[in-house]
């Protein structure tokens, strides 16, 4: 077995472009009750940080695309992007091969 | 014999009973589907009731949708079998995208749980062919995220097709309700849009609850049409093979 790394990750989904996002509006509209202007196109979505072993990076990000794509996030109303959190961390994969 | 009828309960779900009641006043006998149970036990439709699938977390209905009965259910939409979800069980059809679009939060932002009145676009389908006429049916909504959504191109081509099979209207005139801010629309969903098919016409999915408006004693009977259409087309269709197996002998 080849040994594999834990990686960490965040999946940041947000409302699409376009979307109306009522949240993201309600935000807004409470802005003037603490005295601030200026701000504008507040958006809602949500944050998902998760690890993954895998034998590199490039493997352990696939599956979090493939995670995003398909549960995470709905193509057809979020966006996604997948962020690399630091903080990998290496393990053995398999006990035979810790003991060869 | 009655047609027998699946009902599936989620984690969560809380419109089954309703669902096993208007199904049985319909003369169908209630098969209960537990969702970590794959088989279908032989049903000749499918009903997905309304509630709180795994406590909508993530998103409403997503979790669902990767339970071993929905992959069963697809497989049998995907046969031509016939599926209908009412609010939850809508949200549940369109993340497992059996059906188009998606159902966001409400743009008043409020939980909305009041009647509203939908009317059928069209009474040959599977799921309106019991229903007398195209004037408005009076019925509840109970939901947090019912705001019908697709991109412009989608929305055009299921009116082309005869895809839209509910808009809110005017319980009184019957005029289809406009979008933010009229109240004959509860959630602002788009083009008035409370109810779709897919391609084929065997999935259909609808926010408002027509297995609670199905007794006079409840504040409308006007869902049991509804109800009674998807009755009515299961049987035939349960009738059907058999029947040509039997003439052709």
């Amino acid at each position: 077995m080849n040994p594999t790394t834990d990686f960490r990750f965040a999946v940041n989904v947000t409302p699409k472009a376009g979307i109306l996002d009522p949240q993201g509006r309600a935000v807004e509209g409470s802005l003037g009750h603490l005295g601030i202007e200026g701000v504008s196109a507040v958006r809602v979505g949500r944050r998902i940080e998760l690890s993954v072993a895998a034998a590199d990076e490039a493997a352990a990000r696939a599956i979090v695309e493939r995670l995003a794509s398909e549960l995470l996030s709905n193509p057809l109303i979020e966006a996604y992007a997948v962020e690399a959190l630091g903080g990998a961390s290496s393990t053995v994969g398999s006990a035979a091969g810790a003991t060869a | 014999m009655s047609v027998r009828i699946g009902v599936v309960i989620f984690p969560g779900s809380n419109r089954d009973i309703d669902a096993v009641n208007a199904l049985r006043i319909a003369g169908a006998e209630p098969v209960p589907l537990w969702h970590e149970e794959a088989s279908l036990e032989g049903v000749a439709a499918v009903l997905l009731p309304g509630g709180f699938a795994y406590g909508d977390y993530l998103r409403a209905g997503v979790i669902a949708r990767f339970s071993p009965v929905m992959r069963s259910v697809a497989a049998f939409a995907g046969e031509g079998g016939l599926v209908l979800g009412i609010c939850n069980g809508f949200q549940v059809l369109t993340e497992a995208h059996l059906l188009p679009g998606a159902l966001l939060r409400n743009r008043g932002l409020r939980f909305v749980s009041r009647e509203v009145a939908i009317a059928p676009e069209r009474l040959d389908s599977p799921f309106t062919r019991a229903i007398a006429e195209r004037g408005p049916l009076r019925m509840p909504v109970a939901h947090g995220e019912g705001c019908y959504y697709a991109d412009d191109a989608t929305l055009d081509g299921l009116e082309r097709d005869g895809q839209v099979l509910f808009r809110y209207v005017d319980p009184v005139d019957g005029r289809i309700a406009g979008g933010d801010g009229d109240p004959a629309n509860p959630n602002g969903s788009l083009r008035a849009i409370a109810g779709v098919t897919n391609a084929a016409g065997n999935v259909a999915g609808l926010m408002p609850h027509p297995e609670t408006a199905v007794e006079a004693v409840l504040g409308s009977a006007d869902g049991l049409g509804i109800i009674r259409s998807l009755v009515e087309s299961a049987a035939e269709r349960a009738a059907g093979p058999a029947a040509v197996a039997v003439g052709s002998r």
